[in-house]
């Protein structure tokens, strides 16, 4: 017999010599491998002008830091979903799978962010998004998700404590989409305003796709003060419906009825418009500043809340990045260093989060007004240090049912 | 009582508007037997083109509206002359186009004015309220009416007292033995065609101080369009006035009485006419 290597033998040995090979050089590869960063957001159809902002604000961002985040190259890939849960899933599953992303931001709409969650969940991927979706820190919550802008009713239950007591309104009625985003924003303003002795006497849905509003706004009268919570670019369409109906009574918003990206969109009817929210555009720090100046000049754009809080979850990536020594083998140890953040100057203020992974920091309440010629956003007070619980302690909180176009029901 | 006074007012408005949308919707169908799914995307393109020369022209508003009407009427004659005739005689073909076609509009109107709604200003002269029976009115709309009346007599007038208007009809009524005649029925889906989308492009901008123009405006307005043709029938412009009138009511109403159900109430009376008079109120034939 010769003794020669059968071929077997020869493809057996080979195998076992490039693995061994290569190893160790897959484990120190990884380091100085780039970090795969993925970005689920809606650049066709109708949300896509919050999704197209969104890639705007992060890219931006990357720019600002040469695409090198605590040491490590980013690669950043950008999915577009189309604004459904088939394709946010699709999406997912792709970079996951196939481009092998570290971390994921986006998606853009709460019904996205509930079809990939626990998908993303299983593959201990954090997922940092805009969806303002109650449940996913609450009482369903995604041990690996991070929201750095704010629940539905974050930012709607400080503007309800401002009314009752700097405003001084008594009687409202609220009127927003009838679609979760719609009921958890209400759902939040009603529960304080009444709390603080104030009524909600009418609680109105028109459907998200509206062409006229009349039916509801006939409906309007008897109040101090209307409550809206529109978003995408139907605040616009809202508030001019509203004056040339010839209401006048005040109106409140949420941190989509009064964008600060939609003020070159809005006529002057929306002047006095008072509305909460997690950014704003006239925040005068030195971090707002460098953000307004990057998008200015590479977009001509104006911010908003899309752009300035993707920009903010760069941010955090970095941060916990820096945390971990850019090292991202570790999943739980990155998804530690990512809640574990707690940024002091970023461009809406300090930033960091609960146990849940929302975000704690300051809403604004701001007042529409014109000035040269242009409308903007005037902040006319802050509420610092605001959770997605408000002033209530949170077991209790959780043990009530979250908001819903029924609960809570009306007290009047 | 308020209430109720109110939105019948407002039915009456927003049939005037619906009839603009669904005028030249119900042509087309009746002619040439396709719904024509690009007629979402012709009145948003038009809302666009006459936003853009209002607002950054500086043209005068209804000369904005006739311009974009003007403008759309070409490319629906394109689009029919140079895609649509070559499916001549494959309908489902032709509304599947018509379905890709709004696609692409819907994509282009993204890149080139992107998301950002744009809101119109209403026309001097007609801005602000008047007060009927102490109750505030937008002048605004009520005009709508008054030129829903007038578009509706001139394409009465073009329907009935003109050649081209009684090949039209010749044309709805039966083709084959229009064609038997001598009347070169695909030149006249090519003006038909044109013709719809120029309607469509003008109530577009008309609509627009009202809706103001967004992405997503061609398919938030399209099933309306549908729903006032199927009612009140196809090719039959008394149906469209007819159906529009209908669907207003139908929409205030049932958005005011049951919001739950705002798209049931108003697809509800299509699906019953399609089932028990598919011919709709005063259509000459089923589609």
């Amino acid at each position: 017999m010769r003794k020669s290597i059968s071929r077997r033998g020869f493809m057996a040995g080979t195998v076992a010599a490039a693995g061994a090979a290569s190893l160790p050089l897959q484990v120190s590869f990884a380091q100085s491998a780039p970090l795969k960063l993925g970005l689920l957001t809606v650049k066709t159809g109708p949300l896509a002008a919050g999704g197209i902002q969104m890639e705007q604000g992060l890219t931006s961002f990357l720019k600002s830091k040469n695409f090198t985040l605590a040491g490590r190259k980013v690669d950043l890939i950008v999915a577009d979903t189309g604004g459904n849960p088939a394709g946010a899933k699709t999406k997912a599953q792709e970079l996951i799978e196939r481009d092998q992303v570290d971390i994921i931001t986006g998606p853009l709409a709460a019904f996205e962010l509930l079809a990939i969650s626990s998908y993303t969940a299983a593959h201990k991927i954090p997922v940092l998004s805009l969806a303002a979706a109650e449940d996913m820190t609450q009482r369903k919550p995604n041990p690996y998700f991070i929201r750095a802008s704010a629940t539905a009713a974050q930012a709607m239950q400080p503007l309800a404590d401002f009314a009752a007591k700097e405003l001084k309104y008594k009687k409202v009625i609220t009127i927003s989409e009838d679609f979760a985003f719609g009921y958890e924003q209400m759902g939040g303003f009603q529960r304080v305003f009444e709390d603080e002795g104030g009524r909600v006497l009418k609680k109105l849905w028109p459907p998200l796709v509206t062409a006229d509003y009349t039916p509801y706004l006939a409906q309007i009268s008897g109040v101090d003060a209307v409550v809206q919570g529109f978003a995408g670019s139907n605040p616009v369409k809202f508030m001019k419906q509203y004056a040339d109906q010839g209401l006048k009574y005040p109106v409140l918003a949420g941190e989509a009825g009064c964008d600060d990206f939609l003020m070159n969109s809005f006529g002057d009817e929306v002047i006095g418009l008072v509305s909460a929210a997690p950014y704003t555009a006239d925040l005068q720090n030195e971090a707002n500043e460098r953000f307004i100046a990057a998008m200015t000049k590479e977009y001509h754009v104006l911010v908003g809340q899309y752009s300035a809080l993707l920009w903010l979850n760069g941010q955090v990536i970095e941060a916990g990045l820096e945390k971990t020594g850019g090292k991202t083998d570790n999943k739980e140890a990155l998804i530690k260093a990512l809640r574990s953040v707690d940024l002091k100057d970023t461009l809406r203020g300090p930033v960091r989060f609960d146990h849940f992974g929302n975000v704690v920091g300051d809403i604004f309440i701001r007042r529409a007004e014109k000035k040269n010629g242009k409308l903007f956003n005037h902040t006319i007070k802050t509420y610092h240090n605001v959770s997605q619980f408000w002033t209530f302690p949170e077991k209790w909180f959780l043990e009530q049912p979250v908001y819903s176009r029924d609960y809570p029901p009306l007290k009047s | 009582m308020n209430l109720w006074l109110l939105l019948t007012i407002n039915s009456i408005t927003l049939g005037g508007l619906l009839f603009l949308l669904s005028a030249g919707f119900s042509l087309i169908f009746g002619l040439m037997r396709i719904p024509n799914l690009t007629h979402g995307s012709m009145f948003m393109l038009g809302a666009y083109f006459g936003a853009s020369f209002f607002l950054w022209y500086k043209v005068d508003f209804w000369l904005s509206a006739l311009a974009a009407g003007v403008l759309m009427a070409v490319i629906g004659g394109v689009i029919e002359r140079l895609v649509l005739r070559r499916l001549a005689g494959n309908e489902l073909a032709q509304v599947l186009v018509t379905l890709g076609i709004s696609f692409m509009v819907a994509d282009l109107c993204l890149m080139e004015w992107t998301g950002d709604p744009i809101s119109v200003a209403t026309p001097a002269g007609l801005t602000g309220t008047t007060h009927i029976l102490g109750m505030a009115f937008p002048i605004y709309r009520l005009a709508i009416i008054v030129i829903a009346l007038v578009v509706a007599v001139a394409l009465w007038l073009l329907l009935d007292r003109t050649r081209l208007g009684a090949m039209i009809r010749a044309g709805v009524d039966d083709p084959v033995m229009a064609r038997m005649v001598g009347i070169r029925v695909s030149r006249l889906f090519t003006i038909v065609f044109a013709l719809g989308a120029g309607l469509a492009g003008f109530a577009g901008m008309i609509g627009a101080p009202i809706l103001s123009v967004y992405p997503g405006l061609d398919t938030d307005m399209l099933p309306l369009a549908l729903v006032v043709v199927i009612l009140g029938g196809t090719g039959s412009l008394l149906g469209s006035l007819a159906g529009s009138l209908v669907v207003g009511v139908l929409y205030n109403f049932g958005q005011a009485l049951l919001p739950e159900l705002a798209y049931f109430v108003l697809f509800l009376p299509m699906v019953l006419v399609l089932a028990l008079r598919p011919q709709g109120f005063f259509g000459r034939r089923a589609p």
